[in-house]
């Protein structure tokens, strides 16, 4: 049986609501009843179920409706009209008290960014949904210390979030929603506000805690490569109206409309994947201040053939190849100027696969990955490029 | 054209309140007398020197060594100029009106956050006091309490309230979006959303709200001397009065020395409140 049905929701804002739902019955589209009414639609007659322990993932473009929709499931947004059935109970119909205890129990909430408590350690952030329960301060500590241990930040329990990085204070959110021990966890674009080598870190460890957790996990992305990565089923929504329901493989094979087949840009990966999503952490990385010597030791460690170099601020220099350490060595040189190779391969996160290939072709380097400040993000081999336009973890 | 006389249907309405709520301003009356004298008695009976380190010590706990230091000199430059028992007076008044326009304050600023139908009524009400001068205030107070140093009180309430309402509310709107729904989500009350979440991280804003009443607070109380509400004030008034520019000059100085002083505390607490 399904853990969560929604019937025919609506969620309209302005001030003639029900006189929307009925034009949106009628046909009129989005567009036309701002026009009409001034009304925005939020969300328009959405159905849909998720299972018990499902990982749904829902998708669209900006303002398709995703944050109103999942605010409708713990109704920090009241719906329309319409119906939301979690465990037999329709959700719409509880009183001040059951909606309290749905909160309080059931579905716990974790925000784009953060929305942890600014006033509070790491630690009370993560007991506030206990502690507002009434739950004793002994049992609600040892309950958050589990919840922290969890998302891997012991040893933070007394920080405050601003003096943590993104990636961190997400964790700290991840782990103040699992404290209560909801069944449903609601995530809205989570991980849209983390830098792109922590997000996939995130998403792995998402995806290693959902497997020993169970959770029903409601998780919303604008990103396909997040969606196909994580849904066991991905909604792609537009103008408030569910457009298709599918795996991932469905969505990509079988995409119901031209709308999704934009999203999903057919099955050719290598012109959806970007750089971004294949790129790697570099194993080793020296520094501008290095000597050969350094640079030597390091290739030699790792067993690379040449090393990329960046300034203290994580700025790309350029490459350095173990032929020329050696030989600058012997020179006895102390720094790296007369063996830098300033010319190297690179793009920007956003580039598509496919553009990478000719580049990969006639490289000898790894392709650097930068931002428009020239921080360098990442680097790819060819191998993460072939990976990558067949589907394959990377 | 019309000729309107709005003056004087004001000062009806103002006899009427006068004749028909004698009780309420009596009640108001005994409650600020009460907390003046209170607060002055409390202020008297600790020796001065003591008093003197008390609050310098209070300024090195909330600010830092230097405002205790200014603070101690200050209050020794006071006692030496003879003026002790009238910055005494001062304080006693300026202190229990601005307690009581807290109290008032504060609650009025957080109902304001959270009924915008109760915002847009309050304030043209604010700018209404915030920009009447404030002369006008000492008309009515001495109307409903006579001359001395509760209506001195009242009119500072009435002229050093809107700041802390206004800051308050704007504290409370200001808290991020995000941040509100993760209260919510979690399933926290009414009450545990304003006293867990909202009001902690407001309280920065809301101090700086405190600080300006305070120093609105002394300057109202400084004109309220002209009804006879004593301290400081009537020293500068004197001065005035009586061409004496040394007992103008010495009432002025010490108005200043408390200004700062005060100015000082309350922004150190603010600050404190903003480096957890
Ligand atoms: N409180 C509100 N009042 C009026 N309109 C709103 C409100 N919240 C959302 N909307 C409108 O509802 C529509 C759906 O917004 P929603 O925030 O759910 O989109 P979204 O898919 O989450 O977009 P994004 O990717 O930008 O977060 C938009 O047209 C938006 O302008
Ligand atoms: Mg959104």
């Amino acid at each position: 049986m399904s853990l969560i049905e929604v019937k025919n929701l609506y969620k309209i804002f302005g001030n003639k609501p029900k006189k929307v739902v009925l034009l949106l019955e009628k046909g009129l589209s989005k567009d036309e009843i701002l026009n009409k009414t001034g009304n925005t639609v939020g969300i328009s007659n959405a159905s849909f179920e998720v299972d018990q322990g499902e990982f749904f993932v829902v998708m669209g473009l900006s303002g398709s409706g995703k944050s109103t929709l999942i605010r409708c499931l713990n109704r920090l947004v009241e719906p329309t009209t319409g119906e939301i059935i979690i465990d037999g109970d329709d959700i719409l119909k509880a009183d001040k008290d059951k909606l309290k205890d749905i909160r309080r129990k059931k579905i716990s909430m974790v925000f784009q960014h953060f929305g942890l408590f600014p006033h509070r350690t790491v630690i009370a952030n993560v007991e506030y949904g206990l502690e507002i329960q009434g739950v004793e301060p002994q049992k609600r500590t040892e309950k958050a210390k589990e919840a922290i241990k969890l998302v891997g930040l012991e040893g933070y329990e007394d920080s405050m979030p601003n003096e943590l990085s993104g990636g961190m204070q997400q964790r700290v959110g991840l782990a103040r929603a699992l404290a209560n021990d909801p069944d449903i966890l609601l995530m809205d674009e989570a991980f849209s506000a983390l830098d792109p080598l922590i997000r996939k870190e995130m998403q792995d460890e998402l995806l290693e805690l959902q497997s020993k957790m169970k959770k029903t996990i409601i998780f919303i992305t604008h990103d396909l490569d997040e969606a196909l990565k994580l849904g066991d089923r991905i909604a792609v929504m537009k103008d408030g109206k569910v457009v298709q329901i599918g795996s991932a493989e469905d969505i990509l094979t079988n995409p119901a409309n031209d709308y999704v087949k934009e999203f999903v840009q057919d099955v050719d990966r290598s012109r959806v994947v970007t750089a971004e999503a294949i790129m790697r952490k570099p194993d080793a990385l020296i520094s501008s201040k290095d000597g050969p010597r350094v640079a030597a030791r390091k290739m030699k460690e790792n067993e690379f053939s040449s090393i990329y170099v960046t300034d203290k601020n994580r700025k790309l220099q350029g490459i350095v190849r173990i032929e020329d350490a050696s030989k600058a060595i012997e020179r006895g040189e102390k720094s790296l100027e007369n063996i830098i190779i300033k010319d190297v391969p690179k793009t920007s996160p956003e580039q598509q696969i496919i553009d990478l290939l000719p580049t990969a072709k006639t490289s000898d380097y790894p392709i650097a990955v930068i931002d428009e400040q020239n921080t360098l993000l990442g680097i790819i081999v060819r191998a993460s490029i072939i990976l990558g336009i067949i589907g394959e973890e990377v | 054209m019309f000729d309107l006389n709005i003056g004087s249907y004001f000062e009806i309405f103002v006899l009427w309140l006068k004749d028909n709520f004698d009780f309420l301003f009596d009640f108001i009356k005994n409650v600020l007398e009460g907390s003046i004298n209170g607060i002055e008695y409390l202020l008297n009976v600790i020796p001065v020197i003591i008093l003197i380190l008390l609050f310098g010590l209070l300024a090195w706990k909330v600010s830092s060594k230097g405002v205790a230091i200014f603070t101690i000199i200050g209050l020794l430059l006071i006692d030496s100029m003879g003026l002790w028992a009238e910055t005494v007076s001062t304080l006693a008044l300026v202190l229990s009106a601005s307690f009581i326009t807290l109290i008032i304050g504060i609650p009025l600023g957080i109902i304001a956050s959270k009924s915008d139908g109760f915002d847009r009524i309050l304030r043209p009400i604010l700018d209404f006091m915030q920009t009447m001068p404030a002369f006008v205030y000492l008309i009515p107070a001495v109307l409903f309490f006579s001359l001395g140093k509760v209506p001195g009180a009242f009119a500072t309430i009435i002229f050093s309230m809107p700041p802390v309402v206004r800051l308050t509310n704007l504290a409370i709107r200001q808290v991020p979006k995000e941040v509100v729904e993760a209260g919510r989500s979690f399933g926290s009350t009414s009450k545990q959303m304003l006293f867990k979440v909202q009001l902690p991280i407001a309280l920065p804003t809301i101090l700086a709200g405190v600080n300006q009443t305070i120093m609105l607070a002394l300057s109202m109380v400084v004109i309220s001397a002209m009804i006879g509400s004593g301290g400081l004030g009537k020293i500068v008034l004197r001065g005035i009065q009586e061409y004496k520019i040394d007992l103008g000059f010495e009432g002025g100085l010490a108005v200043v020395i408390l200004a700062m002083i005060l100015d000082r505390i309350t922004q150190g607490l603010g600050d404190i409140n903003k480096d957890k």
